[in-house]
C-alpha cells in the first residue's frame, strides 16, 4: 500500500467535543484587556482590596513583559480579539438542578454528572469564566476536606487562602502567570487536612463555549501533612475558525509527607492557545506526581514543575503529547532540587502526525546544598509520518557533584517490519498502528485510573481511526 | 496424493526487491495436511518466498501466480491473507513494547475469527496453549517480544500459531538460534498442532537438517538461486547433510545447460 494513503487514512481531525451551544451569559466584558476590565472583574467578585491591588499589579507586570520568543509561535494570538471575562450565570450550583438548563445539558453531553456518580469524590465544573457547579461527597466534607471554587475559597477561608495564594507562582514568574494574576476567574480551591486521604479522585472540568473567549482559571491546592489527593482536570471547547485562549495557573502545596497526584487530560479544540503554568512546592518526604496529557489545542506551552524544597521530597512528571496537523505541543517539565536526598523522574512521550510538531522542553536543576539528589529523564518521540516533527530541549543545571542524573531520549517511527508483523496476525493497517501507539504510551496510561485510561486509549483510537483501502 | 485438496499452489513465481530478481520461477504445491521442508543455502530465496506468500510489501511479484485454497493470493493484503488462515512464523519477530502478548493475541484472534471472543474464553485457550508449549503463565503479560531471548521469541511464534489455528503455516527458520531443548519444545508444538488440525499444511524453511529429526516432513525441496532444484522425500534431507548444497548448484547448472 502506498505510504501517503496510509497517512491519509490516519485522519485525526474527528473531534467529538466540537459541538457548541448558543451563547448564554449574564455579563460579558468588552473585547481586549484594560485596567477597567480588571477592576470590573474584581468588583463583580466583591473582592477584598488586597486582591484588587494584586490584580492590578499583575496587569502591570503582564504589560511590562515581552511575548516569549523561546517556545511555540505565539504571533497569531491577538489579545485585542479576546473576551477576558464572561459570566455565564448567577451563582454556583451545589446540585446539577441548580445549574442553568442549557449549561447543564453541555456537561451531560460530556458525561460529567455520570462520571461523578460512578467514579469521583467530587466535581467542579467551569463554563466560560466561572465555576457553575461544585460538589464534594459528604463524608469528605465531614472530614474537613474543602473543595470550592477559588472565589468561594477566598470568601470563606480568607486566612488560609491568603497564606498560600501566589506563593508558588508569583505574578512576575512569567508573562502569562502575570496575565492570569490580573484576570483570573474560576478554578478550584482545595484543602485536605492532615492525615486525610482522598482516595477517589476529585475532578474539575473546564468548558469554553463562546468564540474568542479567554479562560483564566486559577487553582490552589493545599495538601496538609500526611494527606493524600488525586485531582483530575479535563478540558474541551467547540471548534471555531477564530482562536480562543486558555491560560490557567495551578499552584499546589504538598506539605510534609503528603502525596498529591494531578492528572490533566487536555483535549481542547484545535483553535485554542493553551498557555498554562502549573507548579508544586513539595516539602519533606512529600510526593508530587503530574500526569499531563496534551491531546488538543492549537498551541500548548506547559511545563508542570516540582520544587522539591524538603529533604526526601520526590517529584514525578509523566507527559503525553499528541500533535496532529496544525498543532504544536511544546511541553515537558521542570524539577528543581532544593534539598538533600530529593528524587525526581520525568517521562515524556510524544506522538506527531502530519505537519504536527511536538517539543520536549525540560529542566532539571540541582541547587547548592541539595546533596545526593537523583533525577531521571526519559523522552521518547514517535513520528507517524515523514512530515511530522519533534524537538528536544533538555536543560540540566547541577550545583552539587554528588547528584545522580540520567537522561535518555529516543525518536522512533512505526517500522515497516513492525507493521508487517502485526498485519500478518490479521490486524488491519490502522488497527496495527493504533496498537503500536497504545504500546508507546503504555508506560504513562497505566498510571491513569481505569476510566481515564480507557478514555485516553479511545481518544488515541479516534485520532488514529480511518478506513483503509 | 489424489483426493487431498490443494492448499497452496505456486506457479512460475518470479519476484524482485529493489530491482534485483530473487525468485526465478518457483513451482511448489502443498496439499492439505502435508508437511513440506524447504531447504537451501543462505541467500537462495527461501525466506523471501515465505514473505511473498504472506504479502510483504517490499517485494514485487514480476511473474507467476500464488493460489491459496483456490483463490488468487496476490490480490489480497497482508492482513486479509492472515485472516484467511495463513500464518508466518517469523525468523526475526518484531518487538511491540507496551503491548502484552495477551492483548495482542486477543486482537489477532478476534481479527482471525471475525468475532469478539470473551475475555474468559480467550484466557482459557491461552492457558492451555501455554501449558502445551511449556511456557510460564506470566509470559502472557510480557510485552510482545520485548527483551525476549531468541528461544522465547520462537516459542512466542509457535504459541501464536497454536492460538490462531491457521490452515497453512510457514515456519521461517524457526530452528535457528534454538538450543536442543527449545528445539524439541518448538517441534513438539508444531507436531501437536499438526496432529490436532489434520488439514493444516506446513512449510518449514530451514538451512539445517537438524529440525527434521524432530519434525518429519512428507516432502523436502531444495532451493538454490531462486529456484527449486530438487524435490523428494525426507531422504533428500539426509543426502544433503552429507553432500552439501554445492552438489545441487552443480545440478542446477547442468539442468540449465
Amino acid at each position: 500500500m502506498p505510504k501517503d494513503q496510509n497517512v491519509a487514512a490516519l485522519n485525526l481531525d474527528d473531534y467529538k467535543y466540537g459541538f457548541k451551544d448558543p451563547d448564554s451569559y449574564v455579563f460579558k466584558s468588552e473585547k481586549g484587556l484594560s485596567r477597567q476590565i480588571v477592576e470590573q472583574i474584581s468588583e463583580m467578585k466583591e473582592e477584598p482590596d488586597w486582591m484588587r491591588k494584586f490584580r492590578l499589579k499583575g496587569l502591570e507586570i503582564y504589560e511590562s513583559k515581552p511575548v516569549p520568543k523561546w517556545g511555540a509561535d505565539l504571533s497569531g494570538l491577538n489579545m485585542d480579539e479576546i473576551y477576558f471575562y464572561v459570566k455565564p450565570s448567577e451563582g454556583e450550583g451545589r446540585t446539577w438542578d441548580e445549574v442553568p438548563e442549557d449549561i447543564k445539558r453541555t456537561f451531560d453531553r460530556l458525561g460529567i454528572p455520570e462520571a461523578e456518580q460512578k467514579s469521583l469524590s467530587g466535581v467542579g465544573a467551569q463554563y466560560e469564566s466561572e465555576m457553575v457547579y461544585h460538589r464534594i461527597k459528604d463524608d469528605l466534607a465531614a472530614q474537613g476536606v474543602i473543595f470550592d471554587s477559588i472565589e468561594d475559597g477566598l470568601k470563606k477561608h480568607p486566612d488560609l487562602f491568603k497564606r498560600y495564594f501566589a506563593t508558588v507562582i508569583p505574578p512576575h514568574d512569567n508573562k502569562y502567570a502575570a496575565l492570569n494574576s490580573a484576570v483570573w476567574s474560576g478554578g478550584s480551591f482545595i484543602y485536605v487536612p492532615p492525615g486525610v486521604e482522598v482516595d477517589i479522585p476529585l475532578q474539575a472540568y473546564f468548558r469554553v463555549n463562546s468564540e474568542n473567549l479567554g479562560q483564566f482559571e486559577r487553582t490552589l491546592i493545599i495538601a496538609d501533612e500526611g494527606s493524600k489527593l488525586h485531582y483530575i482536570e479535563g478540558c474541551t471547547a467547540p471548534t471555531y475558525s477564530t482562536d480562543s485562549f486558555h491560560s490557567g495557573v495551578i499552584e499546589i502545596i504538598v506539605n510534609r509527607g503528603a502525596n498529591v497526584r494531578y492528572t490533566t487530560i487536555q483535549n481542547w479544540s484545535n483553535n485554542m492557545y493553551n498557555l498554562v503554568t502549573q507548579r508544586a512546592r513539595v516539602e519533606e518526604d512529600a510526593r508530587m506526581a503530574w500526569l499531563d496529557g496534551n491531546l488538543g489545542s492549537k498551541i500548548t506551552m506547559k511545563y508542570p514543575s516540582c520544587y522539591l524544597m524538603g529533604r526526601g521530597a520526590s517529584g514525578e512528571i509523566m507527559s503525553i503529547a499528541y500533535a496532529g496537523p496544525g498543532q504544536h505541543q511544546d511541553a515537558g517539565g521542570k524539577m528543581v532540587h532544593a534539598a538533600p536526598h530529593t528524587t525526581s523522574e520525568i517521562i515524556s512521550k510524544s506522538i506527531s502526525k502530519g505537519a504536527g510538531r511536538s517539543t520536549y522542553r525540560g529542566l532539571v536543576q540541582v541547587q547548592k546544598g541539595a546533596h545526593n539528589a537523583s533525577s531521571n529523564v526519559e523522552c521518547d518521540a514517535l513520528l507517524l509520518d515523514e512530515n511530522a516533527r519533534t524537538d528536544t530541549y533538555p536543560y540540566i543545571e547541577i550545583d552539587e557533584n554528588d547528584a545522580s542524573i540520567g537522561h535518555e531520549a529516543t525518536v522512533s517511527k512505526i517500522g515497516d517490519e513492525q507493521l508487517f508483523y502485526l498485519m500478518q496476525r490479521g490486524l488491519a493497517d490502522d488497527e496495527a498502528r493504533t496498537m503500536v501507539v497504545r504500546g508507546f504510551i503504555e508506560p504513562i496510561s497505566k498510571h491513569l485510573p481505569l476510566e481515564y485510561a480507557v478514555e485516553l486509549n479511545r481518544l488515541v483510537e479516534l485520532e488514529m481511526e480511518g478506513s483503509v483501502g | 496424493m489424489t483426493g487431498k485438496k490443494e492448499l497452496l499452489v505456486i506457479e512460475d513465481l518470479h519476484a524482485a526487491v529493489e530491482g534485483n530478481e530473487i525468485l526465478r520461477g518457483v513451482d511448489l504445491t502443498i496439499h492439505e495436511g502435508e508437511l513440506h521442508a524447504l531447504m537451501g543455502p543462505n541467500g537462495s530465496g527461501k525466506s523471501t518466498l515465505a514473505k511473498i506468500v504472506a504479502g510483504h510489501p517490499a517485494y514485487a511479484v514480476t511473474k507467476g501466480s500464488i493460489r491459496y485454497r483456490g483463490e488468487d493470493l496476490l490480490g489480497l493484503e497482508v492482513d486479509e491473507r492472515a485472516r484467511k488462515g495463513l500464518f508466518l512464523a517469523f525468523q526475526y519477530p518484531s518487538e511491540i513494547p507496551g503491548v502484552t502478548i495477551a492483548q495482542f493475541l486477543r486482537h489477532a484472534k478476534s481479527a482471525r475469527t471475525g468475532e469478539d471472543i470473551s475475555v474468559l474464553d480467550f484466557y482459557d485457550d491461552l492457558k492451555v496453549a501455554m501449558q502445551k508449549l511449556d511456557v510460564d503463565e506470566k509470559f502472557a503479560e510480557r510485552f510482545v517480544n520485548d527483551g525476549f531471548s531468541g528461544g522465547e521469541k520462537k516459542r512466542n511464534e509457535i504459541l501464536q500459531m497454536a492460538m490462531l489455528k491457521p490452515n497453512l503455516a510457514l515456519l521461517d527458520e524457526t530452528d535457528s538460534g534454538l538450543d536442543i531443548d527449545a528445539l524439541k519444545i518448538v517441534s513438539d508444538g508444531v507436531n501437536t498442532l499438526h496432529r490436532e488440525r489434520e488439514h493444516l499444511g506446513v512449510l518449514i524453511i530451514t538451512h539445517y537438517q537438524r529440525i527434521l529429526n524432530y519434525i518429519q516432513p512428507d516432502f523436502v525441496h531444495v532451493m538454490v538461486d531462486g529456484k527449486i532444484v530438487r524435490s523428494g522425500d525426507r531422504e533428500l534431507a539426509t543426502h544433503l547433510e552429507t553432500e552439501g548444497y554445492e552438489s545441487m548448484r552443480g545440478q542446477l547448472t547442468a539442468a540449465g545447460s
